[in-house]
């Protein structure tokens, strides 16, 4: 296993005694198979205690340890040190402010998320005895991708239109409303309509698509948003031409 | 983001035309030297760059249309060269039908 010293430049903030973020050089020494988090890791073990950062599964899965590598977001367990020059710089996820070092507050995305009813709205409630829903390969084929999202958040810190205006909606809670719309098994969509539809919903996306590109599962949310901007003018205009029809 | 920078250039062209369209409410002196203007080595640059964005945006823009609208047929997704194929194929027709109109 080779091993090679690495320059990783962190930012740091302390809340309580910085008045604003500062970069700090640590030299590492990396194995060559290493991820940015075992770098990262060797800091906090090694070099300096007290830095805060944030992970958990080291495998890509959980959407704890979302950072930017050098301009890019990505996940610091699934960026390979060999995909990097010898420096590095590490900053917190873009477009939310910095609690501490690398954490940052995603209250707002927890609360947009909260708002986009990301669950099953049934017809009826039917009682556990009546057994499960029964789901078909190919229904659940429509929307598994949109299912896949960890809540990782990279495409918040990729998507431009958030970084300009904060009360848009975001790529991963729009894609995972469009995920229960496309549930067989749900009959959400007008409910979710209030705020998927609106100024701050899918009509504040000028597919960019830096979301998807970002996205470490795959979930293409830029996908998911532009399909829900095509039901949502459909839904428009059948209640303006058809104003009888049950939604 | 090089499609959102297009807008900048897209939105100039516009600009220009409907400048132009003031020139010649204005007579055909101002209308001339409109024409002069956008003749100039700069004036065709600047068209030429436009162009080239507008060009950029179309290719893209229809390249992304499979993710906007996913198609199944027969159980299985409908091939996204086709969905890009078939946006290619309106646009010519429609091109067609614009170019018969004016007298081309």
């Amino acid at each position: 296993m080779r091993q090679a010293f690495r320059q990783l430049e962190v930012l740091r903030y302390d809340p309580d005694t910085d008045s604003a973020p500062h970069f700090q050089t640590y030299e590492v020494p990396c194995q060559d198979d290493w991820v940015v988090l075992d770098a990262i890791n060797y800091v906090k073990e090694n070099l300096d205690r007290t830095l805060s950062y944030r992970w958990s599964c080291h495998m890509a899965v959980c959407g704890s340890c979302g950072l930017v590598v050098n301009g890019e977001s990505v996940l610091a367990c699934h960026a390979f040190l060999r995909d990097y020059p010898e420096k590095i710089r590490v900053e917190p996820l873009g477009n939310f402010p910095i609690e501490r070092d690398l954490v940052v507050m995603i209250d707002d995305f927890v609360e947009k998320l909260r708002t986009v009813k990301p669950y099953i709205v049934s017809k009826k409630e039917r009682a556990i005895e009546f057994g499960e829903t029964l789901q078909s390969p190919e229904k659940l084929a429509a929307y598994k991708q949109y299912a896949d999202c960890i809540n990782c958040l990279l495409c918040y810190s990729a998507c431009p239109q958030y970084g300009l205006n904060d009360n848009f909606v975001g790529p991963a809670a729009l894609a995972l409303a469009h995920r229960y719309n496309l549930d067989s098994r749900d009959v959400g969509r007008s409910a979710r309509a209030d705020v998927v539809a609106s100024n701050p919903g899918i009509w504040e996306c000028s597919f960019v698509g830096a979301c998807s590109e970002v996205c470490p599962k795959n979930v293409d949310p830029a996908a998911s948003i532009q399909q829900m901007k095509i039901a949502i003018t459909a839904d428009y205009f059948m209640r303006l031409l058809m104003p009888w029809r049950k939604p | 983001m090089l499609r959102e920078v297009s807008a900048v250039f897209i939105g100039s062209y516009t600009l220009m035309l409907i400048v132009g369209l003031l020139r010649l409410s204005q007579g055909p002196a101002a209308y001339e030297s409109f024409l002069n203007a956008v003749q100039s080595t700069a004036g065709v640059t600047l068209s030429l760059i436009s162009f080239i964005f507008a060009l950029y945006h179309s290719v893209t823009w229809f390249g992304v249309t499979p993710k906007a609208m996913p198609l199944r047929m027969g159980g299985k997704a409908v091939p996204p060269a086709i969905i890009v194929g078939a946006h290619w194929l309106v646009w010519a027709i429609a091109s067609l039908l614009i170019l018969l109109w004016v007298g081309v």
